[in-house]
């Protein structure tokens, strides 16, 4: 079943009775080539990009609960590819490629929306740090533009420019990145995914790896026993729980980041903006809300809710870089749980366990990376080796030294 | 949350900074023939467990004490706070 605008018209004079369900309930079977463990953003991509692109064949997707009720759901729907450091930059701008073709791809309106990203500076020194990552996005074929002050404030007025202590010099725009509706995404690629097969078992815990003489052949699930020639895990912010069944220690705490959205307002914020000076970035999402967040909580935890002080430091950041938001009404607050990996950078690798592959590590930028992270884990699934942009994203990196540290904060993980 | 500190009674977590797991206070042995083996587990790899966690808080806006505080991941519950030093003490 496909979607275009013809579909649209035929149902429309049908009484829309020939809509099907976006992908089937499917049972799992007893033996897969490949299973992904996780059927968030990651998972589904990866399974699309088995199938679409790398020619496999009998492949499942388990996910403990359902579709789109993790991460891929409680995001801020931000795309974007403005990061420094080459192995960063290279990935997340071959990502923000795949999201300008995703929709076509799976034949799925995702409503990905290029409104810009803009980073605001505040004082030279940030000036000089943006130009620099701006000139590195450059290089790795993204696009940046620095604004100053009066460039900003044609297209924001409203911001606090004028603010004693932070006073806004300008920004960093990034006019290709934007916001994406983000479990539209999970329901695109479990659709393209399901059509060229991939079973999408809901419903399914992962409880044990069977492992035997350092090969993985199949897991226990709650649904019963499943084989596989390849696993594939891919279940950022419970990395840590999962692996620990294989026995594996990861370099990664799982902590709880909250994000917010206001009550719905009339159109006032067309782009994504970032304070420089705080912690605070927020958009406007089509139904009127500010979706907004910040900082991480700060302590290891699985609880998917948040503490307030945390709320009211984004609050705080909100009112300093915009404060008219002050008048508006706080909706709905909600938390997920992140791998903070220990130099804040992903990892897409083997493990030493044979036909077990690792995928996590996302810190809180999971979601910008789903296409790229989908991609470059079926190219190691299927080939067994490292997809270009992607040959970075080593498990073993710290023991070799080889850390991507955007920050430069060290292996502190709340502080990435 | 609020931190039952040993000295000073019930204090606001946002006192105190958070390092992470207790298990930091354990330093390997330098001199150790697996001493780089053992500092890239000390330093990188955590267990990061669902339920009890012992961790390491430290009360900046107050005594400058490091805690102990064993802690429930998925509840946010505290049951316990020790003095890290007397934590170390009873170790040795």
């Amino acid at each position: 079943m496909g979607y275009s605008a013809f579909r649209i018209f035929k149902e429309a004079v049908t009484g829309h009775k020939g809509w099907k369900p976006v992908w089937r309930k499917a049972e799992p079977l007893a033996e897969y080539d490949i299973i992904i463990i996780g059927g968030g953003g990651h998972g589904l991509a990866t399974a699309h990009y088995l199938a679409s692109k790398f020619d496999q064949k009998r492949i499942a997707v388990l996910e403990k609960g359902w579709i789109g009720g993790g991460n891929v759901g409680r995001n801020t729907t931000i795309i974007r590819s403005n990061y420094m450091l080459h192995e960063n930059e290279a990935f997340y701008e071959f990502s923000l490629k795949l999201w300008e073709g995703l929709e076509q791809d799976v034949n799925y309106n995702a409503m990905v929306s290029q409104r810009g990203v803009l980073n605001l500076y505040h004082t030279d020194p940030q000036r000089d740090a943006y130009i620099r990552r701006g000139n590195a996005m450059m290089l790795n074929g993204a696009d940046a533009k620095l604004l100053d002050a009066e460039g900003v404030r044609k297209m924001y007025p409203f911001l606090n420019f004028d603010d004693a202590r932070f006073p806004i010099r300008g920004g960093l725009l990034q006019p290709r990145g934007g916001t994406v509706r983000h479990d539209a995404v999970a329901w695109g690629y479990a659709h393209a995914a399901d059509k060229r097969g991939v079973d999408i078992i809901e419903n399914c815990e992962v409880t044990a790896f069977d492992i035997q003489n350092g090969k993985c052949t199949g897991v226990q699930t709650t649904r019963g026993p499943i084989g596989a020639k390849k696993v594939g895990v891919a279940v950022a912010g419970n990395s840590g729980r999962v692996m620990a069944m294989a026995g594996m220690r990861l370099p990664i705490e799982s902590h709880v980041l909250q994000a917010f959205v206001s009550e719905g307002l009339k159109p006032l914020l067309d782009g994504v903006i970032t304070y420089g000076a705080g912690h605070f970035y927020v958009s406007q999402s089509d139904k009127g809300g500010l979706v907004f967040g910040g900082d991480i909580d700060g302590y290891n935890s699985y609880a998917q809710r948040g503490n307030l002080p945390v709320v009211e430091d984004v609050c705080e950041g909100g009112m300093s870089v915009m404060p008219m938001i002050g008048k508006a009404r706080m909706l709905r607050m909600w938390g997920g749980i992140m791998d903070m990996s220990m130099d804040g950078s992903p990892i897409i690798d083997k493990t030493h366990i044979d036909g077990l592959y690792f995928n996590g590590g996302w810190c809180y930028g999971g979601f910008k990376a789903t296409p790229a992270s989908g991609y470059s884990f079926a190219h190691l699934l299927a080939t067994d080796t490292y997809h270009d942009t992607a040959k970075a994203y080593r498990l073993d990196r710290f023991s070799r030294g080889y850390m991507i540290d955007e920050k430069g904060q060290g292996a502190q993980p709340n502080l990435h | 949350m609020i931190i039952h500190h040993p000295l000073l009674g019930p204090r606001d977590a946002s006192e105190f900074v958070y390092l992470g797991d207790a298990s930091l206070m354990n330093r390997p042995n330098p001199k150790s023939e697996t001493a780089a083996e053992d500092f890239h587990r000390y330093q990188y790899l955590r267990d990061n467990p669902v339920g009890q966690h012992r961790e390491l808080w430290y009360h900046e806006q107050g005594d400058r004490s490091w805690l102990v505080v064993t802690r429930n991941t998925l509840t946010h519950d505290i049951t316990k706070v020790e003095l890290a030093r007397d934590v170390a003490r009873s170790q040795k």
